[in-house]
């Protein structure tokens, strides 16, 4: 495993297929800026950046260094807080939350320091000014308990306008650009994926089959999110991991006109980018997901094989009826419906020895009436109590086809079908009907309680968001928060300005 | 690199000349990640890692205990039970019954009951998991109310009395009687409990300690290895937040390392992940308040009858000064002419709840608080209205315990604010919009606070200092409080600069030690600037003191013709540099070191009277917030904050404003998106950031604004300052009353709904669906 940490290249091939990169810049190399607030990417104590080339640039992105595997960033350039002040001189993000006041007890402020620097970086790089709702995100997954934020929001504002000590900027390190470069190389020269190393990262199907026939214990990972906990909460050792965050035929979005393709590889982050135009309610939801570290890293494929019945993405691909084409090691392919895979309380259609490839919409379905609406104790890096994905085609002012897939209502990601064809084969401002459809989520539907909601507010919530999915059929679209501060307009008229897909 | 601000002038409040003030001393360490907290300490080849075993029962005896597997695990060095202390195994901060190591009987699930040290804290982890504990049952009490019920206690009840409640609630036009409980608040310090020990040559061991209070970690360390006070030395250079939770609840870390590290001969740590540390330190108490409040017509208070169980825990810790606080915050701003205030201390078989900032007030104000709201909606008046009217003011200066309200802050600075935030024409536009919007719902709210300010416990209000010259002119400060981020260093390395008149530049603060300021106070009751600061002030008095006499007998000069200012001595006609100044009087042998000593005067109270005087002095605000509710859901944004708050003349506004906003945040998470859970078994489910949800940036609004009230302390505290730490968490309440003044709306505040705390959308949305039955019911 080679990587560029700060300006050292480091090479080791000792070490444990799960250690962490936080561990590792704290127990192997000392570096100690990065701290360890909860070891399960919720607080950002951990934040790191991470640099890659793509298409011959060099882009920046953060990470949670506690639940991601050091070798999952082989080939990559892994920034520091240390390395960030060079010389004494502070990088404008450090600068700026100096003279903001943006640091009481100082433990998470390298994490924060590193989120900022990041959008600096993207900013200052496009040419883009920084305004708050791009700090709010940039820093989304930065818990800071002393200051209230105010002071950190503060300084994300004025950092491009603090008087720089140095104004060089990550991604026009022509230095750090040609090792990766030189890096990436070799490590295509060198990666078969069927060497006997504990860590392996396939960088296409065949290499993955490979790997996977080399070492059949092998588990897999994505973006470690989850899987990662395993090892940093319940502290159980992996053995052989094999990634998939590197196979091409998995990371790719397609558009061929008919189906929107997107490998399972693909981030949270990748499909917000993509949809930020296009399918602004699919972005909109990917907003709501999780945290900007977790996004950077977590992936359609893992929210989907993980079955939990509390994810965001099963819905949103139920309500599109996406279809899933699955890849065996033996090399037999075959494709399922989203509507088949999820058998029970974590159990799937996957077969031992099979994953997700890819999933592909219809362009058709995705150009029809859709909405996403998730309800959570907190807008940021919450979980769903109650999520729903709905989708309504229309002919003639009629709905023809209706998809109301909920997650956090019963032991899997489910649609609610007897409420889908009441609102079947009627007139879509038929309320009527929709009461109907309400009385049968009722009766269909029976979820649990927990930590984040009780079964009857699960229950009232999944009646309520039908009916604001109806609302919006009708064009009359209820106010929905997020993570952004509410307009002006709506605190005037109580009415957001709608942007319909 | 651009030289940072570092210029001060104390008194120089709302200047609005950003960097005008010093920032932070660990500001730039902070940034650049060079500021060390324990777990980044070098760790020495020979270093070991603690896991504890925990109880899986709320409330058991063991039957038997196996750690075969434990101690043949790779990596586990030692294995210990309680028997294997050497000292006194009790480690209770002020009365008895916290364990170190629980011995035959468990009363809280993630109760210790063994210790590992190994080589990893992962090999300890993995270890610890393969005990085999047989337990047998007993039936666990997990609510206040069943602790009210079976009468148990973890100490004697408490009553304040004022008037005659009994007879003044009978005659009142008007009377509520309800309840509320509230839930308790996670410290949620991003850095976690930890501690490392490492022995000496003597068999004495030095303990690095997460804590608010070293002194009783040295003390508590000392007992529990048997050796006195003097063998154990505890230093604290800086916490990564502490809340209160590192007030007792740190020392068992202490004592835990350093048993493993005498019997080892080894330095050892203790960190505790994130949720060992959520299952296995306490939290803010839950209350259950019920309440009988009698008022006239006219929304005047004439009678409260409060009776408020804290749940407390499993055992005593500081639940004393919690429930004490709470009661003694129960009339919050507001006069109670009959009052009768009991506290309960209830038992329960969870974790032991601790210090939360605010210390049990929180609970006492968010009753008064849900009190005003009620009756401004039982006689049809704004709850501002009522609130100015029941405020304390000439006439209605007294607390039902007995200290008088001697100056006006509250009502001059309720009204300013009222003025400036524009509160009126706000709840006109709001009662437009609401009647327009059937969708959304805006609500708003201004609440008070007044907190008061010293321990309750007496004792603890005293405060030591040590300040050396050195002969370049350098001075260095230690004494007995901890930098938990609050700014404590960076504010009395400006008092020691300002009362010796140099550059702040010249003082070095450094590490909290037992062994340079001993028997301190823990750094808490936001008292550490007025303690501490007083100190500090004292001791370079008496420095200042000698030079003087030194300048005097060396020149022949008069009394006033010495003067230290602006970085100059000024004797007579003549001035020369500190620096120059010092190495002469060191020169002429006079001693450039001393201690400094403070106690609060005044303060004293009568237990069994339940009257006296608990505060010096109190600490005032007031909080305007708005927010929008979708009523489809209950979830909600809060789009407007406007804060006014008391810190006397301020020593460091940056600062101040920082623990005013952040004081603010956490007390509005812990009324809304913060919700501690537990399941029938009486196991928390809340024990991970996963899980339980303080607020992130996009939770604070944009329009966030806050500004300190212009008047000085009218007590003689450091510099007419004011303690800031705590007051403004309770601001955080305006949040709450907003929520539930968006609900009552929608039944024209014929009724104000109760409201779950923490208001999560779940609560919001039921407290709105009660106010609409209400309606419902009345047309």
């Amino acid at each position: 495993m080679k990587l560029l940490l700060n300006d050292e290249l480091i090479e080791d091939n000792t070490l444990a297929s799960d250690y962490t990169a936080l561990r590792y810049l704290r127990e192997k190399r000392g570096l100690m800026g990065t701290k360890e607030g909860c070891a399960s990417g919720d607080c950002g104590a951990c934040t790191l950046l991470v640099g890659a080339l793509e298409e011959g640039e060099l882009r920046y992105t953060t990470l949670n260094s506690c639940i991601t595997p050091i070798q999952s960033l082989a080939g990559k350039h892994l920034v520091s807080v240390e390395y960030l002040s060079q010389q004494n001189a502070l990088h404008p993000a450090q600068q700026a939350v100096v003279e903001c006041h943006g640091s009481q007890c100082g433990f998470c402020t390298p994490g924060f320091v590193l989120s900022l620097a990041s959008l600096y970086e993207e900013r200052q790089s496009t040419q883009q000014s920084i305004d708050r709702e791009s700090v709010c995100d940039a820093i989304s997954g930065n818990l800071c308990r002393c200051t209230g934020y105010r002071p950190i929001i503060d300084a994300g504002l004025s950092m491009t306008q603090v008087e720089p000590d140095y104004v060089a900027l990550l991604s026009q390190n022509h230095k750090v650009k040609q090792t990766l470069s030189e890096l990436e190389s070799s490590a295509s020269l060198a990666d078969d994926g069927s060497k006997s190393r504990n860590y392996v990262q396939p960088q296409n199907l065949a290499q993955l089959i490979a790997a996977k026939k080399a070492c059949p214990d092998g588990v897999l990972i994505a973006g470690g999110t989850d899987l990662m906990l395993e090892n940093t909460q319940r502290y159980h050792d992996f053995d052989d991991l094999i990634d998939l965050s590197q196979v091409t035929e998995m990371t790719t979005i397609q558009d061929d006109g008919q189906y929107l393709t997107l490998g399972a590889s693909v981030t949270y982050a990748d499909l917000e980018t993509y949809c930020q135009d296009k399918y602004p309610h699919i972005s909109g939801l990917l907003s709501r997901i999780a945290s900007r570290q977790i996004r950077n890293r977590g992936t359609l494929g893992g929210n989907v094989a993980n079955a939990s019945p509390i994810a965001d993405i099963p819905p949103l691909l139920l309500a599109f009826d996406a279809d899933m084409q699955l890849l065996n090691v033996d090399g037999t392919t075959r494709t399922v419906s989203i509507n088949d895979f999820y058998q029970g309380y974590k159990q799937t259609l996957l077969a031992t020895d099979e994953w997700i490839v890819s999933f592909s919409v219809s362009l058709e379905k995705l150009a029809q009436c859709h909405r996403f609406y998730k309800v959570s104790k907190r807008m940021e890096d919450d979980i769903s109590s109650v999520m729903l994905a709905a989708r309504f085609a229309i002919e003639d002012d009629k709905i023809t086809e209706v998809r109301l897939a909920f997650g956090g209502m019963a032991g899997t990601p489910i649609r609610a079908v007897n409420a889908e064809q009441a609102l079947t084969q009627v007139s879509v401002n038929d309320e009527q009907a929709l009461q109907r459809a309400i009385e049968k989520i009722r009766a269909e539907l029976h979820p649990m309680s927990d930590v984040r909601a009780s079964s009857r507010y699960r229950l009232d919530m999944a009646c309520n968001l039908i009916r604001k999915a109806w609302l919006a059929l009708n064009n009359q679209e209820a106010v929905t928060f997020s993570g952004h501060a509410v307009s002006d307009t709506l605190l005037i008229t109580g009415n957001e300005e709608t942007n319909h897909a | 690199m651009r030289k940072l601000p570092q210029d001060f002038t104390l008194g120089d409040k709302n200047a609005g000349q950003k960097g005008a003030l010093p920032i932070h001393e660990s500001a730039i360490k902070h940034v650049t990640g060079q500021a060390v907290y324990i777990d980044d300490m070098p760790e020495w080849p020979n270093e070991l890692h603690i896991a504890t075993g925990k109880s899986t029962e709320a409330h058991a005896d063991i039957v038997s205990i196996n750690l075969d597997k434990v101690r043949a695990y790779p990596g586990v060095v030692d294995v210990i039970v309680q028997a294997d202390i050497p000292g006194e195994v009790d480690v209770s901060p002020v009365l008895s019954g916290d364990l170190l190591l629980a011995g035959n009987f468990v009363h809280y699930i993630g109760q210790s009951i063994f210790a590992v040290a190994a080589t990893s804290l992962r090999a300890a982890k993995q270890a610890v998991e393969l005990a085999e504990i047989v337990y047998q049952v007993r039936e666990a009490t997990l609510l206040p109310q069943q602790s009210l019920a079976r009468q148990e206690f973890v100490l004697p009840t408490h009553t304040i009395q004022s008037g005659d409640a009994p007879a003044a609630m009978k005659s009142a036009p008007r009377t509520i009687q309800s309840e509320m409980y509230i839930k308790g608040q996670e410290h949620f310090y991003l850095e976690g409990q930890i501690s490392v020990a490492v022995p000496n040559e003597d068999g004495g061991v030095q303990v690095f300690a997460s804590s608010q209070h070293p002194a009783e970690v040295q003390k508590l360390v000392a007992r529990v290895l048997g050796l006195p006070v003097g063998q154990v030395l505890v230093e604290t250079r800086r916490m990564g937040g502490g809340f209160g939770g590192k007030e007792s609840q740190a020392a068992v870390l202490g004592c835990m390392a350093a048993v493993l590290a005498v019997r080892n001969r080894c330095p050892v740590k203790y960190r505790m992940p994130r949720q060992d540390d959520m299952v296995q330190t306490g939290k803010r108490h839950d209350f259950w308040n019920t309440y009988h409040v009698g008022f006239n017509e006219a929304g005047e208070i004439l009678a409260a009858e409060y009776d408020m169980v804290g749940k407390c825990g499993c055992t005593a810790d500081l639940s004393d000064g919690v429930v004490d606080r709470a009661m003694f915050h129960a009339d919050n701003a507001y006069f109670l002419p009959n009052a009768r205030i009991s506290g309960y201390r209830g038992k329960t078989h969870t974790v032991s709840n601790t210090a939360f900032r605010g210390f049990g007030g929180p609970k006492g104000v968010i009753l008064a608080e849900n009190v005003i709201e009620e009756i401004a909606c039982s006689v049809g008046k704004d709850a501002l209205d009522i609130r100015k009217l029941n405020c304390y003011q000439a006439g209605k200066d007294t607390t039902p315990y007995g200290q008088k309200i001697n100056d006006d802050v509250l009502p001059t600075l309720i009204e300013e604010l009222e003025l400036s935030s524009d509160y009126r024409a706000r709840r006109k536009a709001i009662q437009t919009f609401n009647a327009q919007n059937r969708f959304v719902k805006k609500g708003l709210a201004l609440t008070p606070v007044k907190f008061g300010i010293s321990f309750t416990s007496k004792h603890l209000n005293q405060g030591g200092a040590l300040v050396h010259v050195y002969t370049d002119g350098s001075v260095h400060i230690n004494h007995g409080g901890t930098e938990m981020g609050q700014g404590l260093f960076t504010k009395v390395a400006q008092i020691v600069a300002k009362a010796f008149g140099i550059d702040y530049q010249r003082v070095n603060v450094s590490s909290t030690r037992t062994d340079k300021v001993p028997n301190a106070s823990p750094t808490a009751a936001s008292a550490g600037t007025d303690l501490n600061g007083m100190a500090a002030l004292d001791a370079v008095n008496t420095i200042k003191d000698r030079l003087r006499d030194f300048a005097i007998e060396h020149y022949g000069i008069q009394p006033d013709d010495f003067v230290i200012s602006d970085d100059l001595v000024r004797l007579g006609e003549e001035s020369m540099s500190f620096p120059e100044f010092i190495k002469l009087a060191y020169m002429n042998r006079v001693s450039l070191s001393s201690t400094g000593f403070y106690k609060t005067p005044k303060i004293g109270y009568d237990r069994k009277a339940a009257k006296g005087r608990p505060f010096l002095y109190f600490a005032n605000g007031a909080a305007v917030s708005e927010v929008i509710v979708d009523t489809f859901t209950g979830e909600y944004k809060v789009t407007q904050v406007d804060i006014l708050h008391d810190v006397g003349d301020s020593i460091n506004a940056e600062l101040d404003i920082g623990q005013i906003e952040g004081a603010f945040v956490q007390g509005m998470g812990w009324l809304t998106s913060e919700e501690l859970s537990w399941d029938e078994k009486g196991r928390i489910t809340t024990n991970s950031p996963a899980n339980y949800k303080i607020p992130t940036s996009a939770d604070v609004p944009e329009k966030f604004t806050v500004k300190l009230f212009e008047r000085a302390n009218s007590e003689e505290s450091i510099y007419r300052s004011k303690a800031v730490g705590e007051p403004p968490l309770m601001l955080g309440i305006s949040v709450w009353c907003a929520l539930k003044d968006a609900c009552a709306s929608v039944c024209d505040h014929q009724f104000s709904p109760p409201l779950a705390a923490p208001a999560t959308p779940e609560a919001v949305y039921y407290a709105m669906q009660a106010a609409r039955d209400y309606q419902e019911a009345r047309l």
